[in-house]
């Protein structure tokens, strides 16, 4: 983790006395509801209908098991017992009282954590690869990255009342785990001919009820550059930036507006008088960022871990772990290893204050006392000896996180939904669940291979619906729960292949009832076209496209439009 | 008496807008001739009444300022800014936040160097931010309580970002610092 220093840790603990005084103006009527609600926001606090909703900041996703042991004593001291991890690498807490709320920062704040711009109308956390520094395909390691344009993004004074959130991703690797092209502003690390380093800029991608795939409106930027062109299209859109109207006001649909083109030269126009500027970083700067990381002290091994393979051969259930939930280290004799936290029956994302602090005593003896909160809702040891993996398993086993199941379609990514959240339309937990228990033999699951699996409990698309390769959307039908299915949608070039893409809704919703029989048939429906083992699911539907999917589902006859389909893909 | 903050200070005010009825400063008497403005008095006019009588308020003995919407760009004053004493920038709502852009952007590309005041829905909490992009009046809403809002000028003693108040951002003094050390 990036530890502070005394200028970080007094500029969090201020915040805390600042919110404690407003929370104290609130309570004593002197400060507006309607007032109170920014100042609240920009602390991660709703204050919901059923459900009040405390969300913490954790930056780009990166823990130290102290931190995870003070949020589990948050979750048993101040709430029911647990937390929700979400999409942009957060933990929620449910039901905090307000009148807790700047207690509960204080002691973040001791462990240097806080719930700094997790809701409101500014820049959110930053959200990254959960292999960053550990990938073998690493190009920068996109910590560095995120922590200095944390930096830049924290209590920016011009940049804190948007016309609304703004969401920044930074993927330091060749393939992209960090969804950049559906964010307000994906940076994708790159290297020039020359070796220099720099980043594609994307800007103008989002999901909510416009979804929109992101336009690169620089496909090199030198990185002393990064923040005065940031600064560039944060001005242009914070002045142009629609707010007459909520559903309009990202920074994508001004992009549309506009046109690509008269976007990108706008921001270039204002970036002229910015570049060069103070803000421009020094590689001084980068090396000070690099170097208040802690470093887990690798031991010399070899790549090959004789005990690991010998476990491998013996045991099926380990192995069936390893090839999933097991990913490749760039140092050798090391592999990174997802805690899965879609166990059938558990809502994805949530984990007990019990299971946290056992979660951290394993980090502490297998992965340097760190771990990371991926954007599919798991979690990561990024740093665990190969030799190690098989008695890692086996307590993670008895902890009920060692379901074989990432990149699988059991992987559900959902927001809380109607459980849980007053904007949603329809509940997504149980739907989650019940794909789950339909899908329950893994041997087929496993033959299945790769499938994005999201669902959202209403458009606004928490659970990222429009970037699984099945999405499913909670939508209102007379005051009934139903679900919406599209596919075809990928969150990224996560692997060479499918570009980032967003799904398409296939027909009539479905009740929750109907739901895993339609993706079962979705399933088969893939089973029977793909022509290779590795061809995944959502590489089908780019190749033949939705109709045959289509016919399949609604129990049409559409033989001949399918074959139609088919060939005109294949010509 | 108006309440302002004034460089962090409570002060009288002695600036007198001219916002409402603006026709009236158009529209000529039945002499023919548009009204004369009052010849002392320090005046705050809307954008749009500066454009058009911009000589008549500059040739009085009293000073002149410019009302900006938050949705005027400041571009447009950057020929006349060494002639005016003050720009005011209205803000609809606190959280309509294109006037810090406006702040920072008459401060640092236009260089104007008089009182740049926050008028209309301005409240405590946003006071910090407004200074750190180039404010140093502050006209508050009326509700506001302007004794106790000046102890936000105190929530924060450093800042990470390039700004008005700092141009050299955090980095940069660290990296000078850490030289020195």
């Amino acid at each position: 983790m990036y530890l502070y220093d005394a200028i970080d840790q007094r500029l969090v603990d201020e915040r805390v006395a600042q919110f404690r005084d407003q929370t104290r103006r609130f309570l004593a009527g002197q400060l507006a509801d309607e007032e109170f609600k920014h100042l609240r926001l920009r602390n991660g606090l709703y204050l919901q209908r059923h459900a009040p909703m405390l969300r913490i900041a954790i930056p780009y996703g990166l823990l130290s098991t102290p931190q995870l042991r003070k949020l589990a004593h948050l979750a048993r001291t101040y709430d029911r017992g647990y937390g929700h991890f979400t999409t942009r690498q957060n933990l929620q807490l449910n039901w905090p009282r307000l009148e807790d709320v700047p207690e509960m920062l204080a002691e973040l704040a001791t462990v240097q954590m806080h719930a700094i711009q997790t809701s409101g109308n500014c820049v959110r956390n930053i959200t990254t690869d959960h292999f960053a520094g550990v990938a073998a395909d690493e190009i920068v390691d996109s910590f560095v990255w995120c922590e200095i344009v944390r930096q830049w993004s924290t209590f920016n004074p011009e940049f804190s009342y948007l016309p609304r959130k703004f969401k920044i991703a930074i993927n330091g690797a060749a393939a992209d785990r960090a969804a950049t092209w559906v964010h307000d502003i994906g940076l994708h690390a790159l290297r020039d001919a020359d070796g220099e380093i720099g980043f594609r800029v994307i800007v103008g991608g989002g999901l909510g009820r416009t979804p929109m795939i992101g336009h690169a409106i620089r496909e090199f930027l030198p990185w002393r550059h990064l923040l005065t062109y940031l600064d560039a299209i944060l001005r242009v859109y914070n002045r142009y930036g629609r707010r007459d109207n909520i559903h309009k006001a990202r920074i994508k649909i001004l992009l549309k507006e506009r046109g690509p083109d008269a976007f990108r030269r706008e921001v270039e126009e204002e970036w002229a008088h910015l570049a060069d500027g103070p803000s421009t970083l020094l590689y001084e700067e980068i090396e000070r960022v690099a170097a208040r990381f802690t470093r887990p002290a690798y031991a010399a091994l070899a790549n090959e871990a004789p005990a690991f393979n010998a476990a491998l051969a013996a045991d099926r259930s380990f192995a069936a772990w390893a090839k999933r939930n097991v990913h490749s280290h760039k140092v050798p004799g090391y592999a990174a290893v997802t805690l899965s936290l879609k166990k059938t029956g558990v809502p994805p994302g949530d984990v007990t204050a019990d299971q946290m602090d056992a979660i951290a005593d394993l980090a502490d003896r297998y992965s340097f006392g760190e771990l990371r909160v991926s954007h599919e809702q798991n979690l990561v040891f990024a740093d665990v000896a190969k030799r190690d993996l098989h008695a890692l398993w086996r307590e993670l086993r008895a902890l009920g996180l060692a379901t074989p199941n990432i990149g699988f379609l059991t992987n559900i990514v959902a927001c809380p939904g109607g459980d849980f959240c007053s904007l949603a339309n329809a509940r997504s937990i149980p739907v989650a669940e019940s794909i789950q228990r339909r899908f329950d033999d893994l041997d087929y699951v496993f033959d299945v291979g790769e499938l994005d699996l999201n669902i959202s409990g209403c458009m606004n698309a928490c659970g990222h619906h429009h970037v699984g390769h099945i999405g499913i959307l909670g939508v209102d039908k007379n005051g009934a729960e139903f679900y919406q299915v599209e596919i075809g949608g990928n969150q990224g070039e996560t692997r060479p292949g499918a570009k980032a893409a967003l799904g398409r809704v296939l027909g009539p919703s479905f009740s929750a009832e109907e739901v895993p029989d339609a993706i079962e048939r979705l399933v088969r429906c893939y089973l029977g076209l793909r022509e290779a083992e590795e061809e995944r699911f959502i590489d089908v539907v780019h190749r033949v496209g939705v109709e045959p999917f289509k016919a399949h589902l609604y129990g049409k006859t559409h033989q001949a439009s399918a074959v139609d389909e088919r060939q005109l893909a294949a010509a | 008496m108006a309440k302002l903050i004034r460089h962090r200070r409570l002060t009288s005010d002695s600036w007198q807008p001219l916002d409402h009825d603006v026709e009236r400063w158009l529209t000529p008497g039945e002499d023919g001739f548009v009204p004369a403005f009052p010849a002392d008095a320090d005046l705050i006019v809307p954008l749009r009444l500066w454009r058009l009588r911009r000589e008549d308020l500059l040739e009085r003995p009293g000073r002149s300022g410019v009302r900006l919407a938050v949705d005027d760009d400041p571009g447009e004053l950057a020929a006349d800014l060494e002639r005016l004493a003050l720009v005011a920038v209205e803000f609809p709502k606190f959280s309509d936040g294109r006037g810090f852009s406006t702040g920072r952007l008459l401060r640092e590309r236009y260089g104007f160097r008089g009182e740049l005041r926050a008028t209309g829905d301005v409240l405590r909490d946003q006071l910090l931010f407004l200074e750190r992009c180039g404010f140093d009046a502050f006209a508050l809403r009326d509700d506001q309580d302007v004794g106790a809002a000046l102890a936000a000028f105190d929530d924060f003693t450093d800042a990470y970002q390039a700004s008005v108040d700092r141009p050299v951002p955090l980095f940069r003094r660290r990296l000078a610092a850490g030289a020195i050390a």
